[in-house]
């Protein structure tokens, strides 16, 4: 049996004060002045010692992001001068998408590398749009569960990147009669990808490819962005090319296992060329999902071609590209992953799934839905403290100063923040009685799609459905 | 089914005020320094807002949780506008913005804790029948009466006890005189004179309460006709005569919060008292298995069953399963293997500690299980034969009925119980030292924040509310018993299965964004 997979993490505390939730306010000219239940000295988290401390060191202290909102203070007062408010910064940080609470959420996990864990029940919406509108199962009583969390089962994450052979076939002399190009795979279904904006200073870009280099995983790279530094991590990356650009980089191609090259029309025809610089390179074909193209169609006939993976890219809020009403990266998927096996060849071949991943449960629903494995690359900059302000992009200075970064602290963040989501997926397969991650792919029967509950459920007891449902 | 007619002694409703200096209403009314305290606002309200006992010369800080708010301009006590001085000032409380999400609302909170002070619906207008979760019981509603059905018929005549045996074998056939008991929870988890606050309530409630998976203290010995057993994987505090004592067994093979996954007590809960209940070492942190490592199939758990009908020979056994997709296979199986009570608990159910993904993805929310279930029992030909209680969101009286008007025979509460308390739902019940507000901590200082009697009084303040809320509805269907309401959807529509006009008859469904 391999050695056991595990990702060990180490606490890294943030730089910079996280953007709160809460700030409290303090009506100061009612305050008895003298009294002696003072609140601020018995709050149970100690959070107004904190408060003092900033004051003296005139940093800005107004919004603690150590409030735990138990409203002690607010009730307890003898004057009642407390109130609370949300952080207006908070509400503003992030998108729809990308909301505060991810937000806040990925930065727990990059400081502890813990599971966020909390109590009372969920908070949430009753159902919401994209991976929000399906839930997973579980095994009860007669499907066992598997105990991956605490170590007591061994629960398998790797994928494979490489292609398979349809079937074996042997000689008469019991050889095999067909080639059997080696397992190349990764301990985790989470590749990394370099972020299309942020302050990518090279302690960044250091940070993120350490944390490849020791959790097992890989770096998809812009080729051209490939400088002498990046190369002496060279087997922790994938170089993008093109079909016509891919020969200028052979040298490059001779130090690295797997390489991407973007789809256009007739880039089949350029594997041969590529195999004949190194021809143990894994082959991954980039597609963009957008409403253009046929792309389960063009999945298909590449997945006849001689390639390993097809590397599927949505927005960055897994959605489609070019489309006035566009769909949500889970059903482009289960689409192109239903059209790979009708044709017979989903077997042969690998997804990976980019776009949208911002929390650990969505890696786990992107492979429900037929994915192998997905790639992330907001969170990478997220676990570095990032604040989503876009500040950069209008070449302002960076509130979490990007360009200091060390890059030991860095890759730490990313470690942890791998190490939590790892854990995440072990508790949901552990749940579900999976003990192998590659077990999971275009399993729907494990998991429930709200439409289908809906219809399965309260169909027969209040007819039909007249508000459509959209989980697009 | 039984129509025996019950006369149920309700419990007497006193008024329990807040254990918090300062309460927090939908409003905020102040006084400033132009105040001559003449004592008019304290004649104008009946409400209780302002205060102003003898002996003292300038009136309390308005009681702001009492107050109606705007409504009141409408009457002839608006104190803000005969204030002689206009010393007073009324606004929206911006405070519960910061309160509450989208399945408990700030308004839903506020109402729990009138209902536990008064024992009656809220005098203010707050919204504590409906979540903003846009579905689910959020989206449904009883449907528009047929007004010649009503009936006139006093609450104490109104039946709202339920069976818990129905199997017909020779042990008791146990009812509850409210269609609801407490969810397990346990000594460690929840402060002591919680639980047994809760157990206290339960006597006077004819109802039950759950040891949860933290043994069995001392203290629940006077109320022990009222407390489960419960047996959890992690078997802690499970012992011969624990299951001697109870009336009933609670075998919890998985709780809705964290489906698939064992109990979870962190280090710092594990006191020198629990860790004893519990057999284990202070300070370090309790994981129960996941699963039963010796249940791997519905003969296996038939003889966990028959262990504990042997070892008590009239308890009843409650099997607690979690809502995956079988969840009716799972239900017919606890059938056959002997049990009395097959317990669902949805995904969206508390815990006092749970990864936040577990919460929300693992398994499929309570309003879809209990159909589905009820349904296939139905199929089946054993729904008369079985008691099936719902848990897991279920968090007000109107959720109570809408699960029981989809199938179920009753509920369990495990977070309107804490909420009554004056839970806060702010989830840090497993940090540090625990809860803040000394309902869900054993720490010695925060432990010793809540008082027994007013925990049961409280307690029983809030389900005498929810009584008066099921006596309104059956009386409106001309049903007079709550056992009557088992299984009638019909009675039940969904706004999203409305067209437009029919929906108008409806209260819409809350809908506004909350900052999470």
């Amino acid at each position: 049996m391999p050695k056991k997979y595990n990702i060990h993490t180490k606490a890294a505390p943030p730089r910079f004060y996280p953007v709160g939730k809460y700030g409290i306010i303090e009506d100061r000219e009612n305050c008895a002045g003298s009294c002696k239940e003072c609140v601020k000295k018995k709050c149970v988290y100690d959070i107004f010692k904190e408060n003092y401390l900033h004051m003296s060191e005139m940093e800005e202290p107004e919004y603690l992001y150590t409030c735990n909102s138990c409203f002690r203070c607010i009730q307890e007062c003898t004057k009642g001068i407390f109130s609370r408010v949300i952080n207006p910064e908070y509400r503003e940080i992030g998108d729809e998408y990308w909301t505060p609470d991810v937000l806040n959420r990925t930065w727990y996990q990059a400081h502890t590398g813990s599971i966020p864990v909390s109590g009372a029940g969920y908070r949430g919406p009753f159902v919401g749009k994209g991976f929000d509108s399906m839930w997973t199962d579980m095994s009860e009583i007669v499907r066992p569960t598997r105990d991956g969390i605490h170590g007591r089962e061994y629960i398998n994450t790797s994928i494979e990147l490489s292609r398979r052979p349809e079937r074996l076939a042997f000689n008469d002399d019991g050889s095999l009669a067909v080639e059997v190009k080696p397992i190349f795979d990764i301990p985790l279904p989470i590749l990394f990808q370099q972020p299309d904006f942020g302050v990518l200073s090279k302690n960044v870009l250091i940070s993120m490819l350490k944390a490849a280099q020791t959790i097992g995983t890989k770096l998809f790279i812009p080729a051209c962005d490939v400088n002498d530094e990046i190369m002496s991590f060279a087997s922790c990356i994938i170089p993008l090319v093109t079909k016509d650009n891919f020969k200028s980089y052979s040298s490059l191609l001779n130090n690295v296992d797997v390489v991407e090259i973007e789809y256009e029309s007739g880039v089949e025809k350029v594997f041969e060329s590529i195999k004949a610089i190194n021809e143990k390179l894994v082959i991954s074909v980039g597609l963009n999902l957008s409403s253009d193209v046929d792309y389960a169609t063009i999945g298909v006939e590449l997945s006849k071609a001689n390639v390993d993976t097809i590397h599927v890219y949505a927005d960055k809020h897994g959605r489609e590209f070019d489309s006035e009403k566009p769909r949500f990266i889970k059903d482009m998927l289960r689409d192109i992953h239903l059209a790979l096996i009708d044709a017979g060849t989903r077997q042969q071949i690998n997804i990976i799934a980019s776009g949208g991943i911002c929390m650990a449960e969505h890696v786990n629903k992107a492979i429900i839905c037929g994915a192998d494995g997905v790639t992330i690359d907001r969170s990478l900059l997220i676990a570095m403290e990032c604040r989503l302000c876009d500040r950069c992009k209008d070449g302002l200075a960076c509130p979490v100063e990007f360009e200091t970064i060390d890059a030991n602290y860095g890759s730490n963040r990313i470690v942890n923040l791998m190490g939590a989501w790892r854990n995440q997926m072990l508790e949901m397969l552990g749940a579900m009685g999976l003990r192998e991650a590659r077990r999971l792919r275009g399993e729907v029967g494990r998991s429930m799609w709200f439409e289908d509950l809906e219809k399965e459920n309260f169909a027969p007891i209040f007819g039909e459905r007249k508000v459509a449902i959209d989980v697009g | 089914m039984s129509k025996t007619k019950e006369k149920y002694q309700l419990p007497e409703i006193k008024e329990t005020p807040s254990r918090f200096r300062n309460t927090i209403g939908k409003y905020t009314i102040k006084r400033n320094s132009k105040c001559i305290s003449c004592g008019k606002c304290v004649e104008l309200c009946p409400f209780g807002v302002h205060i102003m006992p003898e002996n003292h010369a300038s009136p309390f800080r308005p009681i702001e949780h009492k107050c109606i708010g705007f409504d009141c301009k409408k009457t002839d006590h608006y104190c803000i506008e005969q204030c002689p001085e206009d010393a007073l000032t009324l606004k929206d409380n911006a405070l519960l913005d910061t309160m509450g999400d989208y399945r408990w609302t700030s308004e839903m909170l506020l109402g729990h804790f009138a209902m536990a002070e008064t024992g009656k619906a809220p005098h203010v207008n707050l919204e504590y029948n409906l979540g903003n979760s846009g579905g689910g019981f959020d989206k449904m509603r009883f449907v528009e009466p047929n007004l010649s059905l009503a009936i006139e018929i006093s609450d104490e005549d109104i039946d709202t006890s339920i069976e818990l045996n129905k199997t017909g074998d020779e042990r008791s056939r146990k009812t509850i005189s409210i269609p609801c008991y407490g969810g397990g929870m346990s000594y460690g988890s929840t402060a002591l004179s919680v639980i047994v606050g809760r157990a206290r309530a339960a006597k006077r409630l004819n109802s039950l309460t759950c040891t949860g998976e933290g043994g069995y203290p001392p203290q629940f010995l006077p109320y022990k006709e009222h407390v489960i057993t419960q047996v959890a994987t992690g078997l802690f505090g499970v012992r011969e005569e624990t299951i001697q004592h109870c009336p009933i067994i609670e075998f919890k093979y998985a709780q809705g919060a964290k489906p698939g996954l064992g109990g979870h007590l962190m280090g710092e809960k594990v006191t020198e008292s629990v860790a004893k209940m519990r057999e284990t070492v202070v300070g370090s942190s309790l994981f129960s298995p996941f699963p039963f490592h010796s249940v791997y199939s519905i003969e296996d758990h038939k003889k966990h069953v028959d262990w504990m009908k042997e070892i008590n020979h009239n308890v009843l056994c409650s099997i607690k399963v979690s809502t995956p997709t079988d969840v009716d296979m799972v239900a017919i199986g606890v059938y056959f293997a002997g049990a009395h009570i097959i317990h669902i608990d949805g995904s969206y159910g508390g815990t006092g500690a749970a990864p936040d993904i577990a919460k929300k993805n693992i398994a499929m929310p309570i309003e879809y299980a209990i159909p589905k279930v009820h349904n296939f029992l139905v199929d089946e030909g054993v729904r008369d034969k079985i008691t099936l209680i719902a848990s897991g969101g279920i968090r007000n009286g109107l959720d109570v009925a809408k699960a029981i008007a989809l199938g179920a025979d009753g509920c369990v509460i495990g977070t309107a119980d804490l909420v009554a308390v004056e839970c806060v739902r702010c989830g840090n019940c497993e940090s540090g030292r625990g809860c803040a507000r000394g309902i869900a901590s054993t720490d010695p200082e925060l432990g010793q924040m809540v008082e027994e009697e007013y925990v049961e009084q409280r307690l029983v303040n809030m389900y005498m509310a929810w009584r008066k809320q099921w006596c309104d509805i059956l009386r409106t269907y001309g049903l007079k018993s709550i056992k009557d309401l088992r299984g009638r959807s019909d009675l039940l529509v969904h706004l999203d299965y409305l067209d437009e006009e029919e929906q108008k008859k409806y209260q819409p469904a809350p809908s506004y964004k909350v900052v999470l």
